[in-house]
């Protein structure tokens, strides 16, 4: 198909104009396009909607992440932010793929060469045992309520401490 | 809680008594290892009582481990604010623990049990900041202490461990093995010949970082200078310590080879800087804090230089800790004012010396 406006060179691009009534179609080659201010190598999305829908969930999750709250102590991210100290070992958990990448950033790596620790055989057991316990019957009432989101945060720090 | 140092071996500064490995240029050695008990918040988070509980466990810990039952518990939340600087002072306890900064004053449950180089604080900026300390150059000993200890309390109450991350802190920078080794070190030949900057801007690309003299946050005095590892994560145990080990030893060797440059190409020029240094210790009336440890710089450096002989490292490195605010106050047995404070600094400067060397 011929560019509609310079009828020399194939159309690339079709453009919808909406600005001047009636609702026209026009077949523009490149070089015409592009005097419009058109671009016509955008990479269109396959799933533009579900493409969409997820850069909003996004967005979202970023604005709102500054309030997420570890379950065990209470803290949020914002509190973190403003200390720089996290309110205990379970914020690893709750936070885990922003503390990652923090741990990346200063250290240059997240994962640990070092010591590997073997807890004491009772007193591990007894006083991680009991934290373990009470994350399940709050993960457990999460679920119940359907606060699934809370449920999700307990679930992954459960499954840190297992 | 009265304090009563004298409890401690040798006060609890043997660490100074210049025994080990070029202790004219390195004072001291010290390895830290941040830990955390399972199931509780950290410190900073922690309610009163929590604390309290954290102390509790520790002490159990502490009083059942062959190498520790024999440390002195300091409840450092029941002492007054001088004996907690005097203890800060003595480099016994961090700032934080001490309450001294304004951002955290001193917490329920803050104590410290002390013992020949080795200290435990509990409930600084984690459950528990083991450290062990030695005089000189001496990673090896520091290490192998530490090592003793942690595994002693790690048997006796669980740490908060990550399968990727290591050992949890509440600070993410000491993530992973939770381990700092730093040496305080002398270092005026570099400052002279003006080939520090170098040198620091050299440790900081290899991963390595200074401090003054009383670590973090603190300022440069006197060219003492203490160089650590600057990350955590990532390496060993053993990487970390022995890396440090191959910086120092080519730091030293950079320090004593600036100190023949000294020597050489400006003999006289240095001769009376320091023997300035030296007549203003022996003879002033009033000195402050950064003046004596700038002339105590001096007489140190010529020491080394052998050009004061009589004097011992031993006497100078005890001169830096006891000429501090909270020792002389100590040593008079009340509050001294600044000016006060800087009379008897210089007298007991003076004694000092003419103890050691003669009228």
């Amino acid at each position: 198909m011929l560019c509609d406006s310079c009828k020399e060179r194939d159309a690339v691009v079709q453009v919808t104009q909406v600005t001047d009534p009636p609702v026209r179609q026009l077949n523009l080659c490149e070089k015409c396009a592009a005097e419009r201010g058109i671009e016509t190598h955008v990479t269109m999305p396959k799933q533009p909607l579900a493409d969409f829908i997820q850069a909003v969930q996004q967005k979202q999750l970023l604005a709102g992440s500054e309030s997420w709250r570890c379950t065990f102590c209470n803290s949020t991210l914002r509190d973190f932010r403003n200390t720089s100290r996290l309110g205990c070992a379970y914020c690893y958990g709750a936070f885990e793929a922003k503390i990652r990448d923090l741990l990346r950033g200063v250290h240059g790596t997240s994962k640990h060469q070092g010591k590997r620790y073997r807890p004491p055989a009772e007193g591990g057991v007894e006083e991680g045992g009991s934290v373990a316990t009470e994350l399940r019957t709050r993960l457990r009432r999460a679920v119940e309520q359907e606060h699934f989101e809370e449920a999700a945060k307990l679930r992954d720090q459960l499954k840190v401490m297992e | 809680m009265t304090l009563d140092l004298s409890l401690l071996p040798d006060g609890g500064v043997n660490w100074l008594d210049a025994s080990g490995d070029h202790a004219g240029i390195v004072l001291s050695t010290r390895i830290r290892l941040a830990r955390n008990l399972e199931g509780f918040a950290f410190p900073g988070r922690a309610r009163d009582g929590e604390r309290l509980r954290i102390l509790a466990r520790i002490r159990e810990a502490v009083e059942s481990s062959p190498h520790l039952r024999a440390n002195l518990l300091v409840r450092v939340d029941e002492l007054g604010s001088e004996d907690r600087l005097l203890l800060h002072e003595r480099h016994l306890i961090s700032k934080e623990l001490a309450g001294l900064d304004v951002q955290h004053p001193v917490r329920s449950g803050a104590a410290v049990f002390l013992g020949d180089g080795i200290g435990v604080m509990v409930n600084e900026e984690d459950h528990l900041r083991l450290q062990t300390l030695r005089s000189g150059f001496n990673l090896a000993d520091a290490f192998a202490d530490m090592q003793r200890i942690d595994e002693e309390l790690g048997e006796r109450v669980p740490f908060a461990f990550h399968d990727e991350f290591g050992y949890l802190t509440s600070c993410p920078t000491n993530t992973g093995t939770g381990l700092r080794a730093s040496a305080l070190i002398h270092l005026p030949g570099l400052v002279l010949t003006k080939e520090i900057n170098k040198t620091l801007a050299g440790l900081q690309q290899i991963g390595f970082t200074y401090r003054g003299l009383y670590g973090e946050g603190s300022e440069v005095v006197g060219n003492f200078f203490q160089i650590s590892n600057q990350t955590t994560l990532g390496r060993t145990e053993e990487e970390i310590v022995d890396k440090l080990l191959q910086v120092l030893t080519t730091v030293i060797a950079r320090e004593e080879e600036a100190r023949r440059v000294l020597l050489r190409d400006a003999g006289y020029i240095i001769e009376d800087k320091l023997w300035r240094a030296y007549g203003t210790l022996r003879y002033a009336r009033s000195l402050t804090f950064d003046e004596a440890m700038n002339f105590l710089s001096g007489v140190r450096l010529a020491v080394g230089l052998k050009l004061i002989t009589g004097l011992s490292v031993y006497t100078l490195n005890k001169l830096l800790i006891f000429s501090q605010a909270a020792h002389l106050s100590h040593a008079e047995g009340r509050p001294l004012s600044e000016s006060e404070a800087n009379l008897a600094r210089a007298r007991y400067v003076r004694q000092a010396l003419a103890a050691e060397v003669g009228m």
